[in-house]
């Protein structure tokens, strides 16, 4: 009992210091204070200037940036890491080896090198940075991990299945559309998540690949910010913001899973039951 | 014609060629353009003269000898925090311990430089100065999550027979930890050795926000030679970089395939 007290003290521990910095963003989005640890009495104004676009429109326009950039790269990086995908699962061997290999390159390499690696490429062949660049190297981060969701869906499938489709008189082209399409969704799914969130916060790779034209994400942004000598105070109320609506959505998703595996639990129970019955 | 566009679309083993072609251009390249440029001069013929720039200048093999130092404690602290963590997450019943998993991981949903710059608001709040202190407590507050997960992913799925079975043949607690459950966490410890020492090794916007600039980390070096125009000895101290970081992998990769597979956070 003693021991079980310290553990859950521990947990609470690391808790508390993991999310001490957070809460005192959340406390401090309902006061006006342009400083963040001055507390000059309740408002919301930070949210109201937040969302009438009170704030100086380049941090509107940082945000809009942030989420039109994870919205393209995570649609490409799915499609195009999807297509991928199924056509690695049916390389021989070797071959699926050396991809696979230069696949996990962008995962195992730190964001300054990725970063630099295509800033030196986008300089040697004489491309202006901008939103484009941005995209093509959030597309190159953010494919490797939607590879990587797909192909366990990929390899855990019955290769019988698309025989079978095949036999039965479906083009290949069918049979990938109606056979191993649907049996991938779920890795799609969470590829496409694991994108749009990777390319929403990042900075490393953005801020090496955004020119010098101005254009601003969210995390390049505050960098800019922070280095002015402070932290725009709205950014407190997008942040309290984005932290809730993560919460709900864990919550939600987390709720749903439990109640699946309690049908699945009671399925079976039921199942047991027929089974003893019948004996 | 026609046909054979069809025939060749069909073979499932031609989807993977607009990748590799993509690959090719925004993976290899990229990397190969890194070592072209470290070993040129600014006049592009063939030089070692970055490397030697390098070596002669005691700053940045300083800022890069500290900067290991650095992601060294951090790994080294985040893995005696993160360990009793995962452990105690793992002995949770399922449906709590997903719960304060998902605790673990929801911080970083936040912007990276949002949290960094509330944990200078908290050292604000607690009038603590910024420096060192605040940049380990900084690398360890971000970091921590990726060294708890696969930690407690490995504990988690670990066959309780084992435990049992140890403790049938009479092993002390102490002896099932240390002869069973610690040997059988191993991959889970390299795989977040590694996902904490490779970033903490290339940050470089946490270190200068957490000590107001008055620490150089070897990602803030490698950053401000390329925004200053010096495109080849930046490239050179990345190369030195990914050979670093290149040698970690190694060390750890034979090791860690099932672990760094089940590392993943979705």
């Amino acid at each position: 009992m003693m021991k079980r007290t310290i553990s859950l003290a521990y947990l609470v521990l690391l808790l508390v210091m993991l999310y001490a910095p957070i809460v005192i963003i959340a406390v401090f989005s309902f006061t006006e204070s342009k400083v963040l640890g001055n507390w000059t009495g309740f408002s919301t104004e930070l949210y109201t200037s937040l969302f009438t676009g009170g704030v100086n429109n380049s941090l509107i326009d940082a945000i809009k940036n942030t989420f039109i950039i994870a919205l393209i790269a995570a649609s490409v990086s799915t499609l195009l890491g999807t297509v991928a995908a199924i056509g690695i699962n049916d390389l021989r061997y070797g071959k699926r080896r050396v991809v696979n290999f230069v696949n996990n390159i962008p995962i195992l390499n730190p964001d300054i090198i990725t970063g630099i690696s295509l800033f030196l490429l986008f300089i040697s062949l004489g491309i202006t940075q901008g939103y484009t660049t941005v995209v093509l190297a959030h597309i190159t981060f953010c494919t490797p991990y939607v590879v990587l969701s797909v192909m366990p869906r990929l390899t855990q499938m019955n290769p019988n299945i698309y025989e079978a489709a095949l036999d039965l008189g479906a083009t290949p082209l069918q049979a990938i559309r109606r056979v191993i399409i649907p049996e991938i969704r779920p890795g799609m799914i969470s590829g496409f998540i694991l994108a749009f969130t990777l390319s929403i916060d990042d900075f490393a790779v953005t801020i090496f690949t955004n020119g010098t034209n101005g254009l601003e994400t969210l995390s390049t942004y505050i960098y800019a910010d922070a280095r002015k000598g402070g932290l725009t105070p709205e950014l407190r109320a997008l942040s309290t913001i984005i932290l809730v609506v993560v919460l709900v959505l864990l919550i939600v998703v987390n709720y749903r899973a439990r109640r699946q595996t309690r049908r699945a639990e009671q399925m079976q129970e039921q199942l047991k039951l027929k089974k003893n019955s019948r004996r | 014609m026609l046909k054979n566009i069809t025939k060749f679309l069909s073979r499932r083993r031609s989807w993977s060629i607009p990748y590799v072609v993509f690959m090719a251009i925004f993976v290899v390249t990229p990397l190969v353009l890194i070592m072209i440029y470290s070993f040129q001069a600014k006049d592009g013929g063939f030089s070692m003269e970055n490397f030697e720039r390098f070596i002669n200048q005691p700053e940045a093999a300083n800022t890069f000898i500290y900067s290991i130092g650095i992601a060294l404690i951090t790994t080294l602290l985040c893995l005696l925090l993160g360990y009793p963590a995962a452990y105690i997450l793992s002995r949770l019943k399922p449906s709590n311990a997903s719960l304060v998993v998902m605790l673990f991981i929801l911080p970083m949903w936040i912007n990276v430089l949002v949290r960094t710059l509330a944990t200078v608001a908290l050292f604000d709040f607690l009038r603590l100065p910024l420096g060192e202190g605040a940049l380990i407590f900084g690398m360890v507050y971000n970091f921590l999550p990726f060294m708890i997960y696969p930690i407690y992913n490995v504990l988690q799925k670990m066959d309780v027979s084992l435990i049992e079975a140890a403790e049938d043949l009479g092993a002390t607690p102490r002896q099932v930890f240390t002869r069973v459950v610690f040997p059988l966490s191993v991959p889970g410890i390299v795989s977040g050795i590694m996902m904490v020492f490779m970033p903490t090794i290339s940050t470089f916007a946490i270190a200068e926000l957490l000590t107001m600039n008055n620490i150089k980390l070897f990602g803030t070096t490698i950053q401000e030679n390329i925004n200053n125009g010096m495109w080849h000895y930046g490239a050179a101290l990345s190369l030195i970089m990914l050979v670093i970081i290149g040698i970690t992998s190694l060390f750890t990769d034979s090791e860690s395939e099932d672990g760094a597979n089940e590392g993943g956070l979705l």
